[in-house]
């Protein structure tokens, strides 16, 4: 019986499927159906419509590129801009013979090897179906006579292009960046960002610098036209239009003419300077020397230049402002002194006796200061003023690596600034847990002894120390550092400030900021180590000099700055603000291998002030690099 | 064995009928590759490697018993499982969508695995339980297809996560899930659609949006639809002729040898050439249809009908979408695009069918 059941519903089981199965069937029949009468729609009763479009009359998409946004100064000085000119160029998917082309171009306007090169760098990397540039800023004569011979050269044209112009060229370089063609990596950063469509027709995109961080405003938005074009592609009649709208302008807070004497002020010398308004954080002056020409990269660069610049022992691609690391030398010291007081580890009047040394208890090993035999009795406002070692080889022992630590974070050290630029390096505030993780051994008191003169592990950028001196300055009120001050948008009147917002406070007592102000302002009067420097300003400078050792040196050696080969030469720093009761600019001067910040690095310092402050354009410049002055911070 | 046996056994598990099917659309996917191309046999050449390494899996796949193939449904639905959810935490990121699992030899899409994987896993569950179906078994079996959906719907794949889920639910249709429950869910999709619209990212949204107006996206996908529509318009009744097609050549059609192959086709054959590529396809689903209907156990009647109509939604969706009644959703011409993932998903199904319909012919015999 149970046997008869379960064939029974087997066979109404096969037959619900069944009908499950015909209604399936019905199912795709009427998708089959669906699809047959789109075909007969479109192919049948509209065909006529879309013969026209695709035969006689084929509607052609064309991208119409926007202009590039500009980039100008705080004073409307043009930084970067586009001018229009003619280039020859070459679709090689329908050129027959290249090379016999090129050839017979050859014969009607002038093509340098040097073009040659650049075309077949462009040829191995280009899109489907791109025209790339054989020559570019054609002179009207060279125009008029390859027009008149276009007809032998199919898949050749002459383009009216924008090109990409830098006034200001290797000044600006590491600032402003370059622009250069769209290349695979590019393409598919764009794809994934959903931007494909928005840059079908541009050639360029930003590379480095603010051409690259800021990128996405100095597009602009792509337009478009349909047009009709005849069977040999050229179009006939426009349809639509929809304009494109250019890029954003760029309104910087750099002072074109404070970061041209600011970049001349080095002489041959490398470095970097950064000028912040301590007030809002907008950078004045951002310079990283050497510096290259821009344009050279734009229609990709040649080998040899390209070797040039990446062979040169100056490194000129590097941006040191941004990117390079140093030992803070003697400059830490007024942060050192903060922390001392805020910990309650110094009080601004507690005298050390200064033998010319400083040991650890049960040691022998001799932590040297700079001036043998020491200075004698020594507080921290002498301490800052003479930059007296000693006094805080004592106090960062006494005080530990980890308050060191916790203090110097809240200055932003160790950390990115957030500047608008990209590829900004973090510098390194050691901590017993970083060294756990990079070195697995235990942090000594002996390394907390060097971190207290900003030697040892501690690295900083000049971008960073730029920022921590502007926050000093403001009396521990942080304004993040921006290139960037307006937006002024293409399409509307609007535009966008980017306002000045404070990103932290310190909340340092007034009596510890007056003390350590006081003592980098006498930094700068007579006695101080930069007094030199700062003579005769008709205003107060305050500062701090310092020093990062290149080599190491042994026990009982002395540093002898004329026997060193030049490049290991210690390099100077000086960090200022002025004027020092009301500060408007705050400043860090880095000069590679300058020996002494007092003697190479503030003087350029008291240029940039001079303009900033008085307006004074210094008077061209002796040439700095022969110079040798024996002189200590 | 003499040579003739020999080849009597390669060809037993074969089913000749579907065999011709595809291989006649394989040709013809060659020949339109070779337009598509420029007159180039480059993709073709590469298309027939594709078609040669899914060719063979369909063999091993057809020669392998069904007590074999139900075994494997399990592991290929947890495997295809794991990796979804490796995707999900470790994915790589490619044109906004976390599609890819990185293996340090190649990069897999786990997604592509769960085309065959979520059907099978179903038809075995049905069949696990097919004594004693009740309404709770059809509410386990959603899941099992929901789980994998939503994951690949979070990649976001929208395309190959609806594509999954029909496949699932033809799986439910011809195991009996009853109408009144279907009407239930019809109304609940309805419902929750809103929600599952603000789910979606910017890109899907103006991707449906543009299916109503393509002309507004004119630079990007809307140009797609355009000068695909105008291609199969401008075909007409018999075409513009073989590696004529003006649209095809003068570039204006995009992705010609992947997605879009339908248009190249279609401006080149006109109607006509459509009629014969519908005869193929619908040949090719009578088959698996007639393969449906013979077969005798529960697991296989509802594997080959999901297979067979999953075949039929694909074919439909492209041309669809190259005709502008479908929004653009990166979905193949089955066995003509240039793919060899896709190819050999599509194999791996039509192997499945070829064992389902020699199998059981053994047994009855």
């Amino acid at each position: 019986m149970a046997k008869h059941v379960e064939l029974k519903n087997h066979l109404r089981e096969i037959f619900y499927f069944r009908l499950r199965l015909a209604i399936s069937i019905g199912f795709v029949l009427l998708l089959l159906a669906t699809l047959l009468a789109r075909f007969i729609y479109l192919q049948a009763v509209r065909h006529d419509h879309y013969q026209t479009l695709a035969e006689s009359n084929r509607i052609s998409i064309v991208p119409i590129v926007p202009n590039r946004g500009l980039i100008l100064d705080r004073n409307g000085v043009v930084l970067a801009h586009n001018y229009s000119g003619y280039t020859l160029e070459i679709t090689p998917n329908k050129t027959p013979n290249l090379e016999a082309t090129i050839g017979e171009l050859s014969a009607l306007v002038e093509i340098t090897p040097k073009d040659r090169k650049r075309f077949n760098k462009l040829l191995a990397e280009r899109r489907n179906f791109e025209t790339l540039m054989i020559r570019n800023r054609l002179t009207d004569e060279e125009v008029a006579r390859f027009a008149a011979q276009q007809y032998r050269f199919p898949g050749v044209e002459i383009k009216a292009r924008l090109f990409r112009d830098y006034p200001y060229g290797t000044k600006t370089a590491h600032l402003i960046g370059y622009i250069g063609r769209i290349n695979q990596t590019d393409v598919e950063q764009l794809e994934e960002n959903d931007l494909a469509a928005n840059y079908r027709g541009s050639d360029y995109i930003g590379k480095t610098g603010l051409e690259q961080s800021y990128e996405s405003e100095l597009h602009g938005a792509t337009g478009v036209e349909q047009v009709e074009v005849d069977s040999g592609g050229r179009a006939v009649r426009m349809l639509s239009r929809t304009p494109p709208s250019s890029g954003n302008t760029l309104v910087l807070s750099i002072d074109a003419k404070l970061q041209e004497i600011a970049e001349q002020a080095f002489g041959n010398f490398r470095g970097a300077l950064v000028a912040i308004d301590p007030g809002n954080g907008e950078v004045l002056a951002f310079v990283s020397k050497p510096g290259y020409d821009p344009s050279l990269f734009i229609d990709g660069i040649d080998t040899q230049s390209w070797d040039e610049l990446n062979n040169s022992p100056d490194t000129p691609l590097n941006n040191r402002a941004l990117r390079g690391q140093y030992p803070p030398g003697s400059t830490i010291k007024p942060f050192m002194a903060l922390a001392g007081l805020h910990y309650n580890t110094r009080s601004p009047s507690y005298t050390i006796g200064d033998p010319g040394y400083f040991t650890l208890p049960g040691s022998s090993h001799q932590y040297r200061d700079w001036k043998k035999g020491g200075h004698g009795s020594v507080d921290m406002f002498k301490a800052i003023v003479i930059s007296c070692d000693t006094y805080f080889y004592s106090l960062a022992t006494e005080m530990g690596i980890d308050n060191i630590f916790n203090y110097l974070t809240r200055f932003n050290f160790g950390k990115k600034t957030g500047l608008d630029l990209e590829g900004e390096t973090s510098g390194l505030l050691p901590s017993q847990e970083w060294k756990m993780k990079r070195y697995q051994q235990k942090w000594y008191a002996g390394d907390t002894v060097s971190v207290g003169i900003g030697q040892g592990y501690n690295l900083v950028t000049p971008m960073q120390l730029a920022y921590a001196t502007a926050t000093l300055a403001n009396n521990g009120v942080g304004y993040k550092p921006h290139l960037v001050r307006e937006v002024r948008s293409s399409r509307s009147l609007e535009n966008r400030l980017i306002e000045a917002k404070p990103a932290f406070d310190l909340q340092i007592p007034t009596a510890h900021l007056d003390l350590v102000k006081r003592a980098m302002t006498a930094v700068t009067q007579p006695g101080g180590t930069a007094a030199q420097a700062a003579a005769g300003a008709p205003y107060r400078m305050a500062g701090k000099t310092g020093t990062a050792q290149v080599v190491g040196m042994k026990q009982g050696e002395k540093y002898d700055a004329s026997k060193l080969d030049e490049r290991h030469r210690d390099h100077a720093w000086f960090i200022a603000f002025a004027p020092a009761e009301q500060p408007k600019i705050a400043l860090v001067v880095l000069v590679e291998n300058g020996g002494h910040g007092g003697s190479t690095a503030a003087p350029i310092a008291r240029k940039v002030m001079d303009y900033h402050l008085l307006g004074k354009v210094p008077q061209p410049l002796p040439d700095l690099s022969g110079e040798w002055v024996e002189e200590h911070d | 064995m003499t040579r003739r046996q020999l080849w009597l056994r390669f060809i037993a598990h074969l089913d000749l009928p579907l065999l011709s099917g595809i291989g006649l659309l394989m040709l013809t996917s060659l020949l339109v590759l070779y337009s598509a191309d420029n007159a180039d046999w480059g993709q073709a050449l590469k298309q027939m490697l594709n078609i040669t390494v899914a060719l063979t899996c369909m063999w091993l796949i057809a020669n392998l018993p069904l007590h074999y193939l139900m075994r494997t449904a399990v592991p290929v639905y947890m495997l295809g499982m794991v990796l979804l959810i490796g995707v999900a935490l470790f994915g790589e990121i490619s044109h906004g969508a976390r599609r890819w699992l990185n293996l340090g030899v190649t990069t897999i899409q786990p997604s592509e695995l769960m085309k065959v994987g979520v059907p099978l896993m179903m038809a075995w569950y049905f069949e696990k339980y097919e004594a004693t179906l009740t309404l709770k078994n059809y509410f386990v079996a959603a899941l099992l297809l929901l789980m994998p959906v939503a994951l690949i719907a979070r990649q976001p794949d929208l395309g190959t996560a609806l594509l999954i889920s029909a496949s699932g639910f033809y799986v439910l249709f011809l195991a009996g899930l009853s109408w009144r429950v279907m009407g239930g869910l019809l109304v609940a999709a309805l419902a929750s659609a809103p929600v599952l619209w603000s789910m979606l990212h910017d890109y899907q949204r103006h991707r449906i949006l543009m299916l109503f107006d393509p002309s507004q996206d004119a630079l990007g996908k809307g140009y797609h639809t355009i000068q695909a529509t105008i291609a199969v318009g401008s075909g007409g009744i018999l075409g513009k002729g073989y590696l004529n097609g003006t649209q095809t050549h003068l570039d204006f059609l995009p992705e010609r040898t992947t997605d879009f192959i339908f248009a190249v086709y279609s401006e080149e054959f006109g109607l006509l050439g459509n009629l014969i590529l519908l005869g193929l396809y619908s040949f090719v689903i009578g088959r698996g249809f007639i393969i449906t209907a013979n077969a005798s156990t529960y697991f296989t009647r509802l594997m080959a009908g999901s297979i067979t109509l999953t075949f039929a939604t694909y074919a439909f969706v492209n041309m669809g979408m190259v005709s502008g009644i479908l929004p653009v959703v990166g979905v193949p011409l089955p066995l003509v695009s240039y793919g060899g993932t896709s190819m050999l998903t599509l194999l791996l199904g039509f192997g499945m069918l070829m064992s389902i319909e020699t199998h059981q012919k053994l047994v009855k015999t």
